[in-house]
């Protein structure tokens, strides 16, 4: 659905996109990670039509981005990071009379779908207010409405939800929830959680390269840390000097009524610990195996990289 | 999609006020032209104390008088404006992240230029012929009756006098990324044809002589300038064919 093959962008000095290549699949909801000025800005203005690449292809349902007569545009809705309006126009005219007819939707369809969209993002009563008094958080939801105008087969949002309250975030997201399946997104942003909730697919980009990219559940656990943390009411006994002999364990610490375990195999010593805790008649109060967070995954990635 | 383009822009002009200072000053500039080129002597001559016989000197108001000052007033007023509303156009969509917004949707780039070309130019010469029917009402009342074909001809040649201008800051506006970049390229541009047109012969060919032209159509004189008229239209064409080919490379 969106293909990028090897896109290199340079301003100046500063190598903004180094070969990046990524391959969205129909449908998905493609989580774009990467720290500050780590390219994902440059990736989305080139695939939204507003900058060159110096190098590099990109594909939009199979039609290339830049070349004469392949115009991908009517095919995306686009939000910026920072969305702008005209501030004499209302929300209304600006998705009716304008917006709309720029996709050839007129008259009572134009209409009824700039009702529907208000609607979504929760601007119904401030329709025939003027734009220039919007707050930050009220243009990011009428950014989302406009890009929406004429259901495209593909999303691009940068960062559609670091404007709003809680409140509005999880409307958002809830929005994006409801796209999934019908709607290829391609979404950049900075907040992990976000990402964890909606995204069936992360790619991590870092100094203008992708150095990951996999569905959410199997790229947690191919970092997934072979840890074991136990908590015991009563202690550990020889139950320590039994654990630290066996082969799978890599290593024990105790702290207060705390036993680290890291072992080789989480699925191997699984088991094996869970028996033993119960022949030593300890009173355990925790048995966890520990997963990390993406939060974990992206520092671990990105910091390598830089 | 380039209806909508102009019709926003036509609003924009609308909403923003612009359209209504514009016809003011051009009618204001319309009224008061003849006004003053029949009241200015009979004021000078009601001064207090006026050296004996300095009266006689001052000649009695004639239409050319009232023409003289309708084409220096709508010259001046006309041409600030039009730099001071159009050098802005571009520029600010850029700064304030409109273009940006604009340039996803499925619209052409030169589609977005011309457009605000013919919205400025429309208004540029409806102001013209509300600056016109007024200074032509008063003239009439005040005077006499102007040669109608002269007259207009010569509203005509303003229109593309100001044309000029316009389409120059229309480019200034394109070529910056800030309005306040815009607004010294678009002045630069003015100062520029201005010492051009002070130039003994190349004076002959610059778009100035337009509005001698038309004053000399008006007032029954010989002065023609179709160099002037030539070069005014390949100036025009240039700076649009410019400004488009400009921003259709440009990267927001």
């Amino acid at each position: 659905m969106i293909r990028v093959e090897n896109l290199v962008k340079t301003y100046g000095p500063v190598h903004a996109l180094d070969g990046l290549s990524l391959n969205v699949e129909p449908g998905a909801v493609y989580g774009f990670l990467g720290p500050n000025g780590a390219g994902k800005t440059t990736s989305m203005r080139i695939l939204s039509g507003l900058a060159r690449p110096d190098s590099g292809r990109a594909w939009i349902l199979d039609k290339e981005i830049g070349t004469s007569g392949q115009d991908v545009r009517s095919l995306i809705g686009v939000l910026p990071e920072e969305p702008s309006f005209y501030g004499w126009m209302t929300p209304r005219e600006y998705l009716r009379d304008f917006v709309a007819p720029l996709f050839g939707i007129h008259g009572q369809v134009a209409n009824k779908r700039t009702d529907e969209l208000l609607e979504v993002v929760g601007l119904k009563d401030d329709a025939n207010r003027r734009l220039g008094g919007f707050s930050r958080g009220m243009r990011q939801r009428m950014g989302i409405a406009q890009a929406l105008v004429h259901k495209p087969p593909v999303l691009l949002l940068d960062e559609p939800v670091s404007a709003l309250d809680p409140a509005g975030r999880k409307e958002v997201l809830d929005l994006i929830e409801t796209l999934r399946g019908q709607t290829t997104i391609l979404l950049s942003t900075h907040i992990l959680a976000d990402v964890e909730r909606v995204c069936d697919v992360i790619g991590i980009i870092a100094k203008g390269r992708l150095i990951v990219q996999a569905r959410r559940d199997e790229l947690l656990a191919s970092y997934v840390t072979p840890l074991f943390e136990i908590e015991s009411d009563n202690g550990f006994g020889h139950w320590l000097e039994w654990v630290e002999k066996q082969a799978f364990v890599t290593k024990v610490t105790v702290s207060n009524h705390t036993a680290r375990v890291l072992v080789k195999d989480v699925h191997e010593a699984q088991n094996p610990l869970l028996e033993s805790l119960a022949r030593a008649a300890l009173q355990v109060r925790r048995f966890e195996m520990i997963h990390p967070s993406l939060e974990d995954v992206f520092l671990r990635l990105t910091e390598k990289e830089v | 999609m380039f209806r909508t383009l102009l019709t926003k822009e036509f609003r924009e002009w609308w909403r923003t006020w612009k359209i209504i200072v514009f016809m003011a000053v051009f009618l204001i500039t319309g009224i008061v032209s003849p006004v003053l080129a029949k009241y200015t002597p009979q004021l000078l001559k009601s001064i207090p104390n006026l050296p004996v016989g300095l009266a006689d000197f001052i000649p009695a108001p004639t239409v050319a008088d009232s023409v003289a000052q309708y084409i220096k007033n709508t010259e001046q007023f006309g041409v600030l404006l039009v730099i001071l509303l159009t050098m802005g156009v571009m520029a600010q969509e850029k700064e304030r992240g409109t273009a940006a917004m604009l340039l996803t949707k499925p619209v052409s780039r030169s589609a977005v230029i011309l457009a605000k070309w013919l919205t400025g130019m429309t208004i540029v010469l409806v102001g013209l012929l509300v600056d016109g029917l007024a200074c032509f009402a008063y003239t009439v009342v005040l005077f006499e009756p102007l040669p109608l074909g002269a007259f207009w001809t010569l509203n005509l040649l303003l229109l593309v006098y100001m044309g000029v201008y316009l389409t120059v800051a229309l480019l200034a506006s394109t070529l910056a990324r800030s309005q306040g970049i815009a607004a010294a390229v678009a002045f630069g541009g003015l100062i520029v044809l201005i010492i051009l047109g002070s130039i003994p012969y190349v004076s002959d060919y610059m778009p100035g002589q337009l509005v001698a032209w038309g004053s000399s159509l008006v007032l029954k004189g010989d002065k023609v300038a179709w160099p002037a008229l030539g070069v005014s239209a390949v100036i025009i064409a240039a700076a649009l064919t410019i400004a488009c080919l400009r921003f259709e490379r440009e990267e927001i």
